[in-house]
């Protein structure tokens, strides 16, 4: 009998704790809405214009986009999330519908054809696989909502008014290009590289795979392995510390595809006493930037970091405006990004043919970075 | 002969070979790659901590280790399976770090509040919801799988309610003990070891084993000869909730922060492997824990030989998959009755041959 007492108050606790979760989860996720704009009006200026221009689109009504987000797997993808939360705020005239879809791409359809429901004005989609959309992206069409597709890509269906994103070859190529600039600026005539990539089939792992391949090719690098620690620092922890024992003393760069997967690396490479970074035996590289990964990369930890600019809403708002207004939105929009080093012995490196700049970590770069 | 049969006949024998068989898969591998035959096993001290893949398949089955103890528990009870204790893991490095880096707070290098809190909260997490599916399947008779898949599909959310949706960074060197090194061993060894240790003493000094073992084998007539069944039941999925706690701590210290989505994800598929591998029965009753414990590290030694031959990551599920079921079959009981009539058959003829 004591015990049933003792289960029920336990069930109740844990009822109790449910519902003190669902409480907390509403205070914040208005708060930052709020807080976001204050912020944002006197803080930044272009920001500032934003909600000025953006309050006529909505006619006194609210423009209702329905948003399916990935997941919240890393930093970068909070960030994506909060530049659109703050930018389709309601103080801009916007309703944002926002759904996290944990990485769960059948929850993703989902979560399209409840908009589809719902009636929104516009849908956004940052798709978690690249195929499998035809059907549900014809539904949208014949419910005469346009879509608008966010960072990763959609290969079987071009039924999207817009694809707003980075060009993760790009990436690729310039990490490839820097590598190449570098080890001749440093006399290290053998690369051997250990690549730790993202998840399988995501269209960031397979541009910035490609990206950075070809320039191996042509540099005649050796690849030595190349696995996927899926864009988590579990996953790259786990792959690295197996690359130091296979690979041990043959290796001297590891290009990781996100921060997260870096810092792993980092974790591992510390235990097997492999040192890596500026002064170390092995150059790190790694993508994304978020804010953590650049103060590794100002510290020297890793020495380069190439930027996958998280803060799409911006972009995704002007194609909406452009709709509004009647107009036609270009298909593929790039978006503005930095290629990050530590040392200051480059200041600009070759990527199809075209000089880019590479921007060398400050505080102030960190302060700024999202 | 004799001595052979008598170690061929233990219980233990075909986990333990089964797990000796996928590591030898690794000596094949270095001989023919002209590397030393037993790198795979070597064990050297790096940075005073001790270094090579035997340590690895000890340090990262750990949770999975964990996890079976309380598994192999619940299955024997209730002759059915905790499906939430993956998620559960997620939900108990979330509240841990939001405790220690305070609420809505991603990224913390100091701790908010004592490490003892943090850690004692994990585990509180993890009995809390162990508490829970068991009041379901003890109490009201609820199916295992169905009382679990609750918290299977909430745990997750809710660690996520608890992180304000953010990964939770907890940079700070005293949590990071847990996933890290005890003097010259990993602490998640440690852990593990501690954990079968305790329960191992519990199961063999008292005679919990034995009515967790009557229990699973017929519900009644336990009751009838005395034992509280369901409170048996209960306690039994309170303790799959405790391992879960502890296996979350050490996920998360070891990459020190509440990766919500990714923490624990599918673990409790291996840990019920885990349960199946080592010879035990998912139909409830008699169990062995050893057996657990080693098929939870023979699945570890499966995932780190597949890194070690260098299979890319895409296709390793595939040969895991082929591993697992040569390894169930050689248990399975009709193949183990083919052996036996095929070595009789062999006697015989032998034996026709003298005469």
């Amino acid at each position: 009998m004591k015990s049933k007492i003792a289960s029920i108050l336990i069930c109740a606790a844990m009822v109790a704790a449910m519902v003190a979760g669902c409480g907390s989860k509403e205070e914040p996720a208005a708060a930052p809405t709020e807080q976001g704009t204050e912020a944002d009006a006197p803080a930044e200026t272009p920001e500032a214009d934003a909600p000025e221009e953006a309050a006529p689109a909505g006619d006194g009504e609210l423009v209702t986009i329905g948003f399916a987000q990935v997941g919240h797997e890393s930093d970068w993808r909070t960030a994506s999330t909060k530049s659109c939360q703050d930018v389709f705020s309601e103080a801009n005239g916007y309703d944002l519908q926002f759904v996290d879809c944990d990485n769960d791409s059948a929850e993703q359809l989902n979560a399209v054809r409840t908009f589809i429901e719902q009636d929104v004005d516009y849908i956004i989609i940052d798709p978690i696989v690249a195929t499998g959309w035809d059907t549900v992206l014809s539904e949208c069409e014949s419910a005469g909502i346009p879509v608008i597709i966010i960072d990763r890509t959609i290969d079987d269906s071009d039924k999207y008014v817009s694809w707003v994103g980075s060009n993760f070859k790009t990436e690729g190529l310039a990490a490839g290009e820097w590598l190449k600039a570098y080890t001749e600026a440093k006399n290290i005539s053998e690369v051997n590289v250990l690549v730790i990539e993202g998840s399988t089939g995501a269209s960031a792992t397979i541009g910035r795979t490609e990206g950075f391949k070809e320039i191996a090719d042509r540099e005649g690098w050796t690849i030595l392995d190349s696995q996927s620690g899926d864009f988590t620092q579990e996953g790259g922890q786990k792959v690295m510390e197996s690359y130091c024992k296979s690979y041990e003393g043959k290796f001297n760069v590891v290009v990781c595809q996100n921060d997260n997967e870096a810092f792993g690396a980092m974790d591992a490479m510390k235990a097997a006493s492999v040192s890596y970074g500026v002064n170390g035996d092995v150059i790190l590289i790694s993508f994304d930037a978020c804010t953590a990964g650049l103060q590794f990369v100002m510290s020297g930890d890793i020495n380069a970091d190439f930027e996958c600019n998280p803060l799409a809403a911006p972009f995704v708002e002007d194609v909406i405006k452009t709709l509004q207004s009647g107009g036609t939105p270009d298909k593929e929009v790039y978006m503005v990004e930095h290629w990050y080093v530590n040392e200051d012995i480059l200041s600009s490196i070759e990527v199809n043919g075209e000089s880019q700049e590479l921007t060398v970590v400050t505080q102030d770069i960190i302060d700024a970075q999202y | 002969m004799n001595k052979l049969k008598k170690i061929t006949g233990k219980p233990l024998f075909l986990p333990i070979f089964c797990m000796l068989l996928v590591m030898a898969v690794n000596i094949v591998y270095d001989v023919s790659s002209g590397n030393f035959a037993f790198n795979f096993f070597t064990i050297s001290v790096r940075n005073g901590v001790l270094y090579g893949r035997l340590i690895d398949i000890l340090n990262r089955g750990s949770e999975v280790t964990i996890l079976a103890i309380g598994m192999t528990l619940v299955v024997s009870a209730s002759a059915g399976t905790d499906i939430s204790v993956g998620s559960v893991m997620s939900l108990a490095a979330s509240f841990c770090c939001m405790l220690l880096a305070g609420y809505g707070v991603s990224a913390a290098n100091d701790l908010a509040v004592p490490l003892i809190v943090g850690v004692l909260g994990a585990i509180l997490m993890g009995c809390i919801c162990g508490a829970f599916n068991g009041f379901l399947v003890a109490y009201l008779n609820v199916q295992p799988m169905v009382a679990t898949l609750i918290l299977f599909s909430a745990a997750r959310a809710i660690g996520l309610l608890l992180c304000n949706n953010l990964i939770v960074y907890v940079r700070n060197e005293s949590f990071q003990f847990f996933g890290g090194y005890l003097g010259f061993l990993p602490t998640p060894i440690v852990i593990a070891a501690v954990c079968i240790a305790i329960v191992g003493i519990l199961l063999k000094k008292t005679a919990l084993g034995l009515y967790i073992q009557s229990v699973g084998i017929n519900k009644r007539a336990s009751r009838i000869a005395g034992l509280n069944s369901a409170r048996i039941i209960f306690l039994c999925y309170l303790v799959c909730g405790l391992a879960a706690g502890i296996a979350g701590l050490v996920a998360s210290s070891r990459i020190s922060s509440a990766d919500s989505n990714n923490i624990g994800l599918n673990y409790e598929l291996d840990a019920i492997l885990a349960v199946a591998l080592g010879g035990n029965s998912l139909g409830g009753g008699k169990f062995n824990l050893a057996g657990s414990i080693i098929g939870a590290y023979t699945i570890q030694a499966i995932s780190i030989t597949l890194y070690a031959l260098g299979v890319s990551t895409e296709q390793a599920p595939v040969y895991k998959a082929i591993i697992v079921i040569l390894i169930v079959t050689i248990q399975a009981p009709p193949f183990k009755a083919w052996i036996k009539r095929m070595n009789a058959k062999r006697a015989l003829e032998k034996g026709g041959a003298a005469a």
